[in-house]
């Protein structure tokens, strides 16, 4: 499987897949088939993938566990900036085409709002991820303070359920299935950190200093 | 028997016999009877309207042109935006549940049962229904409290056409809705979060308004099964949801019946619920909406635009505590 997945077409055809969502947008939108709310629905699309690709993107960790799929981690940072991307997407929509710049009432909807509030938190805190997605921030910041700030992720998947949940009016199966999701995520990186810990502490114990394996964010 | 056209059937000409002869013998009628090409183009309209799921028939003799507060002169809304996307959580919660879990809704036969505190409590079969008063075309607009906005050529009558008949009695202060509910027919439901089968309610002032309507038909035609058929309430002042949908059952009260999205949220939705755009929901703004078709919110007016008509009916009410 690893052989797939250093494949040099592999990275393309990640890359393609992901623009999919977009794609299908387009094509909707020049079929005129946005259904009668084009606005709700590119907004509730574009939330839709965003919430997703966090979900992917903490997904890789886990995954990469099983045998022979060590080199998904060459995903997951593209999959991470698509996450960004479709963010980018839905809260461009809801600047330009809901509220139509109109910066006074998006203020205040932050403020008041308690839905928009936790969802614009969640998408400000993916911003200093983006940036620091390269090789060359890695480097400025050292790995371990980088994997400190990376870990923001952890909130954004957070804010992102909440958001959805507290933006339905009644039928919450949806946002039950991402907190699913995002919790079993979650859970598996306490797991993983409390199992590394307590190893490290019997290494420790038995006079061996074996390096952190800590490579969970 | 002879077999009409579909345009020039009304209603009372499909019901009964699919109610009286039973569905089979219904169509075995029809194809004895059958014969002319013309007439075997229509049988599929026939047949459906007849029980297995209701398709929107013509209806004839409605007046129309009507002037005044009946009637806004304002664009409708296309007929497919206003059918294929609505709420109607016995058919699922997306927009485009309705239109496509309602297909084989079975609107007929139906009766709505008229109870409680009247003189004469009764039950209308549709076919008395769609005869009891004149029908007219009602153009009004429709504000869902999601924001979204509607301008819909509605068919009925004022409901206190119907209630008059019944004869309330001093002590009816209210009216209670309640909506057709079937697990089977509408499975949808069950997960929908809010308690079915779906109910709503006015005081009896408010359900008496000639504005308030009884609707059977919406754009020339018999109401669509994912818009309530066969009989539903339009409340053009008021927020959408309380405009309920497939009615059964009618019951004049002395106390304010519960409603259905009041047991779900009471701080979110209000027994009264007028639109107003000075009082938010809780979780968003409603001063303004989108209309469907258009681009540019617009502002949202109070008691959506039906001031003139209805403010009196709140004089001395508090319309933030009583939203």
């Amino acid at each position: 499987m690893n052989r797939i997945l250093t494949s040099k077409w592999a990275k393309l055809a990640v890359f393609l897949a992901c623009l999919a969502p977009l794609a299908n947008l387009l094509w909707r939108a020049a079929h005129g088939d946005l259904t009668a709310n084009p606005i709700e629905f590119i907004t509730h699309r574009t939330g839709d993938w965003t919430l997703r690709f966090v979900v992917l993107t903490l997904a890789i960790t886990p995954l990469r566990k099983i045998p022979h799929a060590g080199q998904l981690i060459r995903f997951r940072r593209m999959l991470g900036l698509f996450a960004f991307f479709y963010g980018c997407l839905h809260f461009g929509t809801w600047i330009g085409l809901d509220k139509f710049f109109d910066w006074a009432e998006m203020w205040k909807d932050v403020q008041k709002r308690r839905f928009i509030t936790v969802g614009f938190t969640g998408f400000v805190l993916l911003i200093p991820l983006a940036i620091t997605s390269t090789a060359g921030w890695i480097r400025r910041l050292g790995g371990r303070r980088w994997q400190w700030l990376h870990r923001a992720i952890y909130l954004t998947a957070i804010a992102g359920v909440i958001h959805y949940y507290w933006l339905v009016k009644s039928d919450v199966r949806k946002p039950r299935q991402y907190a699913c999701l995002v919790g079993v995520l979650l859970a598996w990186r306490l797991g993983a950190w409390l199992v590394a810990r307590r190893q490290h502490r019997s290494g420790r114990s038995a006079g061996r200093q074996e390096p952190a394996t800590a490579d969970t964010a | 028997m002879l077999i009409k056209r579909a345009s020039e059937l009304t209603y009372a000409d499909i019901t009964p016999r699919g109610l009286y002869m039973g569905r089979r013998n219904f169509l075995l009628g029809l194809l004895a009877a059958g014969g002319a090409a013309a007439a075997w183009k229509k049988l599929p309209r026939l047949v459906s309207a007849a029980g297995t799921g209701s398709v929107p028939v013509k209806l004839n003799g409605v007046i129309t042109g009507l002037k005044g507060p009946y009637t806004t002169d304002e664009k409708a809304t296309s007929y497919n935006d206003a059918t294929h996307y609505n709420n109607f959580y016995e058919f699922g919660t997306d927009k485009s549940d309705p239109a496509a879990n309602a297909t084989n809704f079975k609107a007929s036969p139906w009766t709505v049962s008229v109870e409680g505190e009247v003189a004469k409590p009764r039950k209308f079969t549709m076919d008395e229904i769609m005869k009891l008063a004149p029908l007219e075309e009602r153009i009004y607009r429709h504000r869902c409290v999601e924001a979204w906005s509607i301008v819909v050529p509605w068919i009925g009558y004022s409901f206190s056409a119907l209630a008059k008949l019944a004869e309330p009695t001093s002590q009816a202060r209210y009216v209670a809705f309640e909506s057709y509910y079937d697990r089977r027919q509408m499975p949808w439901g069950a997960g929908s979060g809010i308690d079915l089968p779906y109910v709503e309610g006015l005081r009896l002032d408010e359900a008496m308004h000639p504005l308030t309507l009884l609707c059977v038909g919406m754009y020339g035609e018999t109401l669509p099964n994912q818009d309530g058929a066969p009989v539903r309430m339009v409340i053009p002042w008021k927020y959408g949801f309380k405009s309920i949908k497939s009615i059964v059952k009618i019951r004049f009260v002395k106390k304010e019946p519960p409603t259905t999205w009041n047991i779900a949220n009471a701080r979110e939705y209000g027994f009264y619920s007028n639109v107003n755009p000075t009082v938010d929901h809780p979780r968003w703004s409603q001063a303004k909406e989108r209309r469907l078709g258009e681009f540019l919110k617009r502002p949202t007016l109070m008691f959506n635009g039906y001031g003139e008509q209805v403010a009196s009916l709140y004089a001395g009410m508090d319309l933030r505590k009583n939203y």
